[in-house]
């Protein structure tokens, strides 16, 4: 079966995890891996492996138009806000995983049908990843959720440079994310950056206020959530299934990665690498039953 | 020597004492009385900062809003500050409304291994032409060199300056003075120190990472805070002034503070009361307090002018016959005769 090409621009944690990711994929192929520092180890990484590299960032696309079909954008915010127009002109469909949301916010398991008629998606944030699809099916049995709160707590070491430049589009895009997939009016994202050696798991707990919850519907749905979500990442589980304390109702999530370019801990780039690569798979099969016609 | 500044944190971080239950009034009586005693900041906000009332540390009684609209109709002579951790609270929900609102002071904090997260909202801030500084919290927690990386990272963004948290008040004196004397040799800008007093050494640290070079202390009133509290700010300035270090602050208007306002806001807050502070500072016998508090009383004076009257003829233990003579002659300045008394007094001696 023919390969779809996709280019990554972003040579850091998670250009370089999508990358190692795609060695699973039955319909994706890298063409293009560039980067603007030619001594990030993930440009060393990619030479090893004898990808087509490039510091050249999104020149090297323009450059070399046919490298890709798609690509995985995982520079930082304001530097994708300066690629989309770009990548919309190149007719590449951009899936974006920094917080710049200028495309249509994705989450696979609530909206990636409606998604592949985009030319660019968002994948919002590795906390936003984690933790609206909770909010989305405790949102499913409650339309009357007052307020959802995440708090996502991530290793120091799992945050690289561009989510360190970014925390507060971070921060800011998982909260809206939160009212952009529920119909709740409310909402607040914490994001916490825990330095501990050796390093935590990545951790997420969602609180919602609701007047009178049927814990047992809610169980059931995050669970059902969960299971869906387990298909795509499967370091995504529960720590605890939805519980009523102190007038809330709370639940958490861990996500353990698959130590794909950095150890397991950092399921924080699982969650949306694995998002990015389901997303870019769909697309895929798409184009080839396009192109058989 | 460096100007010392203060930052008053007793409507922020002190609030954690109250679960973030502070009321309008509160803030507006505490912010009547102290807008007049020489502090150079006083900060409001969650006890996290803004954007942190959550389910997550606590939702606050009042919104940030509410907190820095009440406290600048009342702040004219001492500045308005927040604090915001990137994380908790963000540019555009948090940081812009409170600078909209007329702060002029703005603190920006990370775990101390993490000032690359504040870049953002100090040039922000800087942006915006107010007096930024960056906070580093859980400092016990990295090694003086990576400190000294990130003060200097924060330094890069336009920080005027970076206060050290000892959030867990896990310093010891060494510690402190070993930190800040080498951040201090080091960098240029101004380093502060926010103490907490869970060994009992909140003042102590102060003070020293004062001697050491710093020139901003975060604390607060009677030393309201979480658990053990933070650095009661009465106290050290009372160090202070013994120690003849100027400072603009009114240690009289301060005490006031203690003894009237802080009992509004939480009738069960540690701390040294404002009697013990003078008399440490004067350095009477404590046991004097009561007598001091009657004769007060009885004469219509200043307790405080006792004790510190009483610390200047260096009263021993037993010489409680002293504070009648000393209030009677507080009450009618005009009747005594203070250099035959004082010459009598010290003849005893």
């Amino acid at each position: 079966m023919n390969k779809i090409k996709v280019g990554i621009i972003g040579t850091g944690n998670i250009g370089t995890d999508i990358l190692l990711k795609l060695k699973r994929s039955e319909n994706l192929e890298c063409g293009m891996f560039a980067g603007r520092n030619p001594d990030s180890e993930g440009i060393k990484l990619a030479k090893r492996l004898g990808i087509n590299t490039s510091t050249k960032s999104i020149q090297a696309i323009i450059d070399n138009p046919d490298c890709c079909d798609i690509v995985f954008d995982a520079t930082s915010a304001s530097i994708h806000k300066e690629h989309a127009p770009i990548l919309k002109e190149l007719k590449k469909y951009t899936i974006d995983l920094t917080p710049a949301r200028v495309g249509k916010m994705c989450v696979p398991v609530i909206n990636m049908e409606e998604c592949l008629s985009e030319d660019n998606v968002n994948l919002i944030t590795c906390g936003g990843q984690a933790t609206v699809p909770i909010a989305y099916a405790i949102n499913q049995v409650h339309p009357d959720t007052k307020y959802i709160e995440i708090a996502a707590s991530i290793s120091s070491k799992s945050a690289g440079a561009g989510t360190r430049n970014n925390i507060d589009e971070f921060t800011q895009t998982t909260r809206d994310a939160l009212q952009e997939f529920t119909s709740v009016e409310k909402s607040k994202a914490i994001i916490i950056l825990n330095s501990a050696n050796p390093p935590v798991n990545m951790r997420n707990t969602v609180y919602a206020l609701i007047d009178h919850p049927n814990m047992d519907e809610i169980k059931k749905n995050v669970n059902e959530m969960v299971h869906k979500i387990q298909k795509y990442v499967p370091g995504y589980h529960l720590l605890y299934e939805p519980v009523f304390e102190n007038g809330r109702v709370s639940t958490a999530i861990e996500v353990i990665g698959l130590g794909d370019y950095l150890p397991k801990y950092s399921g924080n780039l699982d969650i949306i690498t694995c998002a990015a690569i389901e997303i870019a798979q769909a697309y895929a099969k798409k184009l080839i039953y396009q192109r058989r016609d | 020597m460096k100007k010392l500044s203060f930052i008053d944190a007793t409507l922020r971080d002190g609030s954690h004492a109250i679960k973030h239950q502070l009321t309008v009034s509160n803030i507006e009586n505490y912010c009547i009385e102290m807008d007049s005693v020489g502090m150079d900041t006083i900060v409001v906000g969650h006890g996290n900062g803004l954007g942190a009332s959550s389910l997550q540390v606590g939702l606050s009684l009042l919104s940030d809003y509410e907190m820095i609209h009440t406290a600048r109709k009342y702040l004219e002579r001492t500045k308005l500050g927040v604090y915001m951790i990137p994380g908790f609270g963000t540019i555009h929900d948090d940081l812009e409304p409170a600078i909209n609102a007329g702060i002029d002071v703005v603190k920006i904090g990370c775990h101390c291994t993490e000032a690359d997260t504040t870049r953002q909202h100090i040039e922000f801030a800087r942006n915006a032409d107010k007096e930024v500084y960056g906070v580093l919290m859980m400092y016990h927690m990295a090694s003086i060199n990576k400190l000294l990386e990130e003060v200097q990272k924060m330094e890069s963004y336009g920080a005027k300056g970076v206060i050290l948290m000892d959030s867990a008040g896990a310093s010891t004196m060494e510690m402190v003075k070993k930190t800040v004397a080498t951040l201090s040799e080091n960098v240029n800008i101004e380093i502060g120190f926010h103490p907490h007093n869970n060994l009992g050494l909140a003042v102590a640290n102060a003070y020293t990472a004062i001697q050491e070079g710093a020139t901003i202390i975060d604390g607060t009133v009677k030393g309201f805070g979480a658990g053990a509290g933070n650095c009661q700010l009465e106290a050290l300035i009372a160090v202070l002034e013994k120690n003849g270090y100027a400072t603009n602050v009114d240690l009289y208007k301060l005490l006031d503070v203690n003894d009237n306002i802080m009992p509004q806001i939480s009738n069960c807050i540690g701390g040294l009361d404002s009697l013990s502070i003078v008399s440490g500072m004067s350095g009477v016998f404590s046991a004097f307090k009561i007598p001091v508090l009657k004769a007060a009383k009885q004469f219509d004076v200043d307790p405080r002018d006792i004790f510190n009257e009483l610390g200047r003829r260096k009263a021993v233990g037993g010489q409680e016959d002293m504070i009648i003579e000393i209030a009677e002659q507080l009450s009618n300045p005009l009747g005594s005769n203070e250099d035959d008394l004082t010459y009598q007094i010290g003849s005893l001696l």
